[in-house]
């Protein structure tokens, strides 16, 4: 490997193309990365087809960086293809290693984000009610379409996965560095998170921080937090201290609480489950009822600590009735 | 990891084996990882049952043990003994429960025996995973608290500070005395009840090891076994009583009324009281609802009045913490409210008194100095007493109250005793008269003509309601409008009857006061589908609870006649004060600690300790925890963001492996 260029594949599967634009987002390093790597397979930046991965030998492809999580059958069949082409496979960004914004859909399923999509949402003009379908015959011959899963999967939940470099998107010195690492030959354990510390947000966070407790919720885009205290203090929920740091708190910077997209912390089973333990410890009321008011305030708890974890997170997704339907 | 588990299922006699098909739990356990052994025996936790043990862990060198059997609040103890015994740590055992969680719950034996072998599976998981661990001991703090100032609360102090031991008596009412203070005799001796009370009350008042804190209420209780630490909020009295000298002046010259709640309402109190004349503490208070000056008026009589200048309006609620080792709770019960049963014309007819009325208006020192008369101030020629007022009766309570057939006879003996012509009918399902000297008591009462009918009341009608329905019903000679009428089905005769009285006793069921939960909830003990608190055992440890240290006493763990009361009383002193005596006691050695590479310095545990064993390092920015001081609760350990609190005894690792075992089958 030393010699020989690096072969670097990246690919983009249910994600929303941020994680492109990040390592774009490396900047001059780039040069440095196409110093030492070719890249073989990047459809978001150059012109590749399915054909060119699919006639390359297996193992062809040293590292493969693979962005989104899984909710379609043509994301499924596109990470077997690549894990089978590549020697290293990299989880790229929070929807590949944890589910994503895209894992949100797990509170629902196929039949209801459809009639939501095509029906019933109030922006929705559909008069004939059309919705898509996978296949559909035209003069030229045969249309086709993915099938769209009702559960969205995580990259590791559905091929082996070598390592895992978390964020919404990954911070780019960290990308950097993790190529570095990677390409001198001296990669970590398989399996490892890469890119990201082992503590929380609340290690690296600058702000002040004297005790937590709050007697209510308040929403980010109706308050003027201080932006030199703590998110938590000021009632906010920043769910910095159930996540890992690394990102170089691009979010705190701009006085924006932490949402959690650099996941877990490695011996966290449940991001979700226990910054909601922690926010719940942090509640202050003296009897039942004031626990239930000051909870009342707290606006999509689901959405708030699950927003890119569910898929990797003990709920994994909404349980169904036992008709396969969704339970309401 | 372990790798050599022995599981021991126990048949429990039949309580396990009758539902559990046993030797399938055992054949299962077999094939369950690491288990190196697995056997049946007829009771686990005889002494040969546990010699079994002990010789298996020595002979084939088990390194956890499984013992599927009780709950382990019934055997762990004993299975933790004979495994220390083998030379093995107590911690490496693992109890399953199948019998209180498996066998007696579950009714079909499949399904109890699937059941039994998912929890055996989890006990397994987990086994593999337990650390050794160390005992600990914590010293207990000399001293003790009694909530509750009833009669029960009265006895339990007395005795614990009696043997030295310092005692804070909480009482949320002015005065203490309970129900007892109310009472005129007491049955079946007839004693004067405020002749044998107000002795013990004015021993609590005045004896140097009490701290009678009476209008209070417990806050908060934090804390352990040996060291809880206990919030008493003080009710604001709005008199000074340091400088109270209990002349009453101010009682006699506020020109403002209320209701009397020691009374039951049938006399005027005024808005600066003592709830009645033997009160202990005997300094008055204000009441905010009737003192005008809370309205905004200026009334200043009581000002005027006070010679030594006590009255203070400007006071407010005081809060004080103790430490005490032991907490006897002697909350009490409530009478059921009469009016729940509509058809017995409580609060709709002047003449039907319940008990407690009925108590006061027959109490010498009650509104009629114990005349018994009607509202209108006729002398009753009649006297219907109804028992099983809402006890026994499936629609209001299914138990017995205890007291009520017994008071009957008391109100029974005391109405024959001031009005001898008067008629008394006791309607009764059955007597109940269990206790020493009660069957001849209630000889007594018959032999003094007391008309006793078997069968429970069904309704009361007022006279005029009565002679409105009575060409239906049957015309009863001579009835007047302010009479009433009894209907019953005489069990004996078989026949419908109507009684007409000129006054109606209720005896309303004895039931757990409305904030029983809250209080169960601040004392960590909980109740049973009756309302009343839970007993740790109903028979071999009646007044201790699940929680250590934490003792109940009197009618808050079911209706309790007064020497029943007692008895509990001095029970839950003595066991409070047994466990002082030990000076120390021995808890387990699941405490917390900080995995430092893990703690990002969050401070979401800071504020949840309560024993105050969490500190943070600003320097490191790191959070740390005293081992002397952690008790052990979990609390910072579920709260962690990071997951960098670890519970020794119940880790992660370890509560996900029982999940992952229980799944498993």
């Amino acid at each position: 490997m030393a010699n020989a260029k690096l072969k670097v594949g990246m690919y983009w599967a249910a994600s929303c193309g941020g994680c492109d634009v990040a390592l774009l987002d490396i900047h001059e390093k780039i040069l440095d990365v196409v110093a030492v790597a070719d890249l073989v397979f990047w459809p978001c930046a150059m012109d590749f087809k399915v054909h060119h991965v699919e006639a390359m030998p297996d193992k062809h492809i040293d590292v493969c960086f693979i962005s989104g999580a899984v909710r379609n059958s043509e994301n499924e069949h596109m990470v077997k293809l690549l894990r089978r082409k590549s020697k290293v496979l990299c989880a790229f960004g929070s929807c590949a290693h944890i589910g994503g914004i895209p894992g949100l859909a797990n509170f629902w399923d196929r039949q209801s984000i459809f009639q939501t999509v095509y029906h019933a949402s109030p922006s929705t003009e559909n008069p004939k009610g059309t919705v898509p379908v996978e296949r559909f015959k035209v003069a030229e011959g045969e249309l086709t379409l993915p099938h769209l899963y009702d559960t969205v999967k995580t990259l590791g939940q559905t091929i082996d996965v070598d390592y895992f470099l978390p964020g919404c998107p990954p911070n780019p010195d960290q990308i950097a560095a993790v190529i570095g690492v990677i390409a001198a030959g001296k990669a970590p354990a398989k399996g490892s998170v890469v890119g990201a510390s082992e503590r929380a947000m609340c290690e690296e966070c600058p702000r002040k921080k004297t005790e937590l407790k709050f007697k209510s919720f308040k929403r980010r885009h109706l308050t003027h937090p201080d932006p030199e205290v703590c998110f938590m203090e000021q009632g906010i929920v920043c769910v910095g201290a159930a996540t890992r740091s690394g990102c170089g708190w691009r979010c705190i910077g701009s006085n924006m609480p932490c949402r959690g997209c650099y996941g877990p912390l490695p011996s966290v089973h449940d991001q979700g489950a226990k910054m909601l333990s922690a926010i719940a410890a942090c509640i202050d009321a003296d009897t039942p009822d004031d626990v239930e008011r000051i909870l009342d305030t707290m606006p999509d708890p689901a959405g708030t600590f699950y927003r890119f974890g569910l898929p990797a997170s003990m709920l994994r997704r909404r349980q169904r009735g036992q008709d396969g339907r969704e339970a309401r | 990891m372990a790798s050599k588990i022995g599981v021991y299922v126990c048949h429990c006699g039949m309580n396990i084996a009758g539902t559990v098909d046993v030797p399938a739990v055992i054949e299962a356990a077999k094939a369950m990882p690491r288990v190196a052994l697995s056997k049946e025996y007829k009771f686990a936790c005889s002494d040969p049952g546990q010699e079994m043990i002990k010789q298996d862990i020595k002979a084939h060198g088990l390194d956890a043990i499984v013992v599927a059997a009780c709950s382990p609040l019934m055997h762990e103890k004993t299975f933790r003994r004979a495994v220390e015994a083998a030379g093995l740590n107590p911690f490496l055992l693992s109890i399953a429960n199948i019998r209180e969680q498996g066998s007696w719950v579950t009714e079909d034996p499949a399904k109890a025996t699937e059941k039994a072998k998912a929890i055996v599976a989890g006990a397994v998981f987990r086994a593999a995973r337990q650390e050794p661990l160390e005992m600990r001991s914590v010293e207990i703090h000399r001293a003790a608290l009694v909530v509750g100032g009833g009669i029960a609360g009265i006895q339990a102090a007395l005795d614990l500070a009696d043997s030295g031991i310092p005692t804070t008596l909480v009482e949320r009412q002015p005065s203490i005395g309970g129900y007892m203070a109310m009472f005129d005799k007491t049955f079946p001796t007839l004693d004067c009840s405020a002749c044998i009370l107000t002795p013990k009350m004015t021993a609590v008042g005045q004896h140097e090891n009490i701290k009678l804190m009476a209008y209070s209420e417990v806050e908060s209780v934090s804390g352990f076994v040996g060291n809880f630490q206990v919030r008493i909020r003080r009710k604001a009295a709005y008199v000074d009583h340091t400088k109270c000298n209990g002349c009453g002046m101010c009682m006699e010259k506020c020109p403002y009324k209320a209701p009397s709640e020691f009374d039951q309402g049938l006399s005027q109190r005024r808005a600066i009281y003592v709830p009645f004349a033997q009160a202990v503490p005997n300094k008055p208070v204000i009441d905010p609802a009737t003192c005008v000056r809370f309205k905004g008026k200026k009334c200043k009589t009581c000002i005027k009045f006070c010679e030594p200048g006590a009255i203070d309006f400007e006071q407010k609620d005081s809060v004080e913490e103790v430490t005490v080792g032991s907490i006897v709770v002697a909350t009490g019960f409530q009478p059921m409210d009469a009016k729940k049963i509509p058809q017995l014309a409580y609060g709709r007819h002047p003449e039907v008194y319940t008990a407690l009325e009925f108590e006061r208006l027959n109490n010498a020192a009650g509104p009629t100095q114990g005349k018994i008369l009607t509202k209108d101030g006729r002398v009753p020629q009649s006297v219907a007493i109804l028992n099983c007022t809402g006890s026994r009766d499936t629609n209001y309570h299914e138990y017995c109250s205890r007291v009520c057939c017994m008071y009957a006879l008391k109100y029974a003996h005391l109405i024959k005793e001031k009005l001898h012509e008067a008629t008394v009918f006791d309607f009764y399902i059955d007597m109940r008269c269990f206790g020493k000297g009660y069957e001849e008591f209630y000889r007594r009462l018959q032999d003094e003509g007391v008309r006793f009918i078997r069968g429970k009341a069904a309704q009361v009608f007022g006279g005029k309601e009565y002679k409105a329905i009575a060409n239906a019903a049957g015309f009863i000679d001579g009835l007047e409008d302010h009479q009433l009428v009894v209907q019953a089905e005489d069990s004996l005769l078989g026949k419908l009857i109507r009684v007409p009285v000129d006054m109606v006793v209720l005896t309303p069921a004895v039931e757990a006061r409305a904030d029983a939960d809250e209080v169960g909830r601040k004392f960590l003990v909980s109740r049973g589908a009756d309302g009343f608190f839970l007993e740790q055992h109903p028979k071999l440890a009646p007044v201790s609870t699940t929680n250590d240290g934490v003792y109940i006493a009197g009618a808050c763990q079911g209706p309790k006649d007064i020497p029943d009361s007692v008895a509990q009383g001095s029970a839950a002193a003595g066991k409070a004060l047994g466990l002082i005596a030990r000076r120390e006691v021995e808890v387990e050695g699941t405490t917390a600690s900080v995995v430092d590479e893990l703690c990002s310095g969050c401070k979401c545990c800071l504020t949840l300790c309560a024993y105050n064993a969490i500190s943070f390092d600003a320097d490191r920015h790191r959070s740390s925890i005293n081992e002397v001081l952690c008790k052990g609760c979990g609390t910072c350990v579920a709260s962690c963001p990071s997951s960098a609190i670890k519970a020794k005894h119940f880790t992660d690792e370890q509560i996900f492996a029982e999940i992952e075992g229980l799944m498993s089958m």
